[in-house]
């Protein structure tokens, strides 16, 4: 603590001016990039904060990195969106509480030219085939985040490995966050996977349309995730369980689902009743 | 309430904005006087003293020029992680884990550049400088008067690569809103977010600042050097 006020003194004194830095009430939350993203933490954050005087620091990550983050102790609390990587974390000891707060869905985004021809329908794993079959320009995230978790998933349902996308060369594995990934299919007139979140506050869609939307299997939980005092002992697991609680609380709730980007809801409360 | 949106968040906007450009250039500053305070001094020792594997350090110096910023970043993450040798510290994810990571790509650049300059000024200077028995180190700060153009020219590029490099400060601060986030970590999220008129503006101001930057350094340089001659 006391390098962390130290550094603050001096650098506050260099350029005048003073954040939330040093403050005794912040807590690091490593999230899932679509919810920094899509604008929704930059719209809820300040309420938790008016209301609580904790300042919620934010570091966007995919939900693989953010929960290796936690694993290293460099987080105090977790907004991810991976449910099978998320059920290791807790197998693995490193989580205490997982709740989930809300909801959306995946969409396969596309050119509107449409060289699979798979525009206007509900199921993501006949897309896909479609896809694999026309050899049209696909764009992965390839960044073990939630939605590249999702992806894989769907493929495999399409009878497609990692080991064999790999080989393909209209499967292009970006290692990169959503909007680079949306960026890339705009760029390469590809076809990708993204949450709707995300898509719907992206402003660089060029030809990109929304080709397949309404899949069950393309549900999109976000869950928030305490840290287990016994692996993470740390002083901030309180004002973290308090961020946790006001989430699933119902002003948290009111909040997430108040939030609209470009005109449409973007996130569906749910910690009553978890999809 | 409704009309009064829009003007709240312009402004919300506007002072981000300033606080960005002001966290990166405070960052950078910082980190361009650490890494000044510590590569004067030894980029001029290594021109003045002699000593076994001097070669090999001012190779190994010049070869850091070219360090990865994600490198430095990546061995700065794993040192101040929780879980590595200085996570004791709490500074990841801080402006100071910014500052190490910066000042740490840029004192190769100053050291190398110094040394080189005091080289020159040591060989054309050193016996004049030691002649009334004055020893090397009483020499030093003669050296670094004599180089003192250089030595703008090396802070310049020292503070050139901190203030436009993106790979260690995104690792090692996390582009936390109002806390981490500066100008070239802004860039890449607004890239991400599909917002390119917002990155390039974004930009702009990035390179219109090191232009204000070296032109105030280099006039300040012009009226200091009409006082005194300057040759080398």
């Amino acid at each position: 603590m006391i390098p962390n006020r130290l550094a603050f003194a001096i650098f506050a004194a260099v350029i005048g001016i003073g954040p939330s830095w040093g403050a005794d009430h912040a807590i690091v939350l490593a999230s899932t990039t679509s919810v920094e993203a899509s604008g929704l933490l930059a719209q809820i954050l300040p309420q938790f904060t008016a209301k609580t005087g904790i300042t919620i620091n934010v570091v966007a990550q995919g939900t693989g990195k953010a929960l290796d983050t936690a694993r290293r102790g460099d987080a105090d609390v977790l907004l991810v969106h991976d449910p099978e990587a998320e059920q290791q974390f807790m197998d693995e000891g490193h989580g205490s509480i997982r709740r989930q707060i809300a909801w959306n869905d995946f969409i396969i985004v596309g050119p509107s030219t449409d060289p699979a021809h798979i525009r206007g329908g509900n199921d993501g794993v006949i897309a896909l085939r479609a896809i694999a079959a026309a050899q049209a320009p696909f764009v992965s995230r390839g960044d073990k985040s939630g939605t590249n978790a999702a992806e894989l998933r769907l493929w495999k349902g399409a009878g497609q490995s990692p080991d064999m996308l790999a080989r393909e060369k209209w499967y292009r594995d970006i290692g990169g966050g959503m909007g680079q990934a949306l960026n890339a299919a705009s760029a390469m007139n590809a076809y990708t996977l993204s949450d709707r979140g995300t898509w719907l506050s992206f402003n660089n869609k060029g030809s990109l349309v929304v080709a397949i939307e309404g899949d069950a299997r393309l549900l999109n939980r976000y869950d928030v995730i305490e840290l287990n005092p016994q692996k993470h002992a740390n002083s901030k697991l309180d004002a973290a369980k308090a961020f946790a609680d006001w989430l699933v609380s119902p002003d948290g709730q009111q909040a997430i689902g108040a939030y609209q980007a470009n005109g449409e809801k973007l996130f569906n409360p749910s910690a009553a009743a978890p999809k | 309430m409704r009309s009064n949106r829009p003007v709240d968040r312009r402004e919300t906007e506007l002072n981000e904005f300033v606080q960005i450009v002001a966290l990166s250039i405070g960052i950078s500053l910082t980190a361009t006087v650490v890494a000044a305070a510590i590569s004067l001094p030894v980029g001029a020792a290594l021109a003045i003293f002699p000593f076994r594997g001097r070669r090999a350090f001012v190779v190994l110096i010049n070869a850091f020029f070219g360090l990865p910023p994600v490198v430095v970043g990546l061995m700065l993450y794993l040192a101040l992680s929780h879980s590595g040798p200085f996570g004791f510290l709490q500074l990841l994810f801080t402006p100071t884990a910014m500052i190490i990571a910066q000042a740490t790509l840029a004192i190769p650049i100053i050291t190398a550049l110094v040394h080189r300059a005091s080289e020159r000024a040591w060989a054309r200077y050193g016996d004049e400088l030691t002649v009334d028995g004055a020893s090397r180190l009483q020499a030093m700060p003669q050296i670094l008067a004599i180089i003192r153009a250089d030595l703008l020219t090396a802070i310049l590029a020292g503070f050139g690569r901190t203030v436009s490099e993106v790979g260690a400060v995104i690792l090692v601060g996390g582009n936390i809103r109002g806390l981490t986030r500066t100008m070239t970590t802004a860039i890449a999220l607004q890239t991400s977010q599909g917002d390119l008129p917002l990155a390039l503006a974004l930009g702009a101001v990035l390179v219109g600042i090191s232009i204000s930057i070296s032109a105030t350094v280099f006039a300040l340089a012009g009226t200091a050097r009409t006082a005194g001659s300057d040759e080398v």
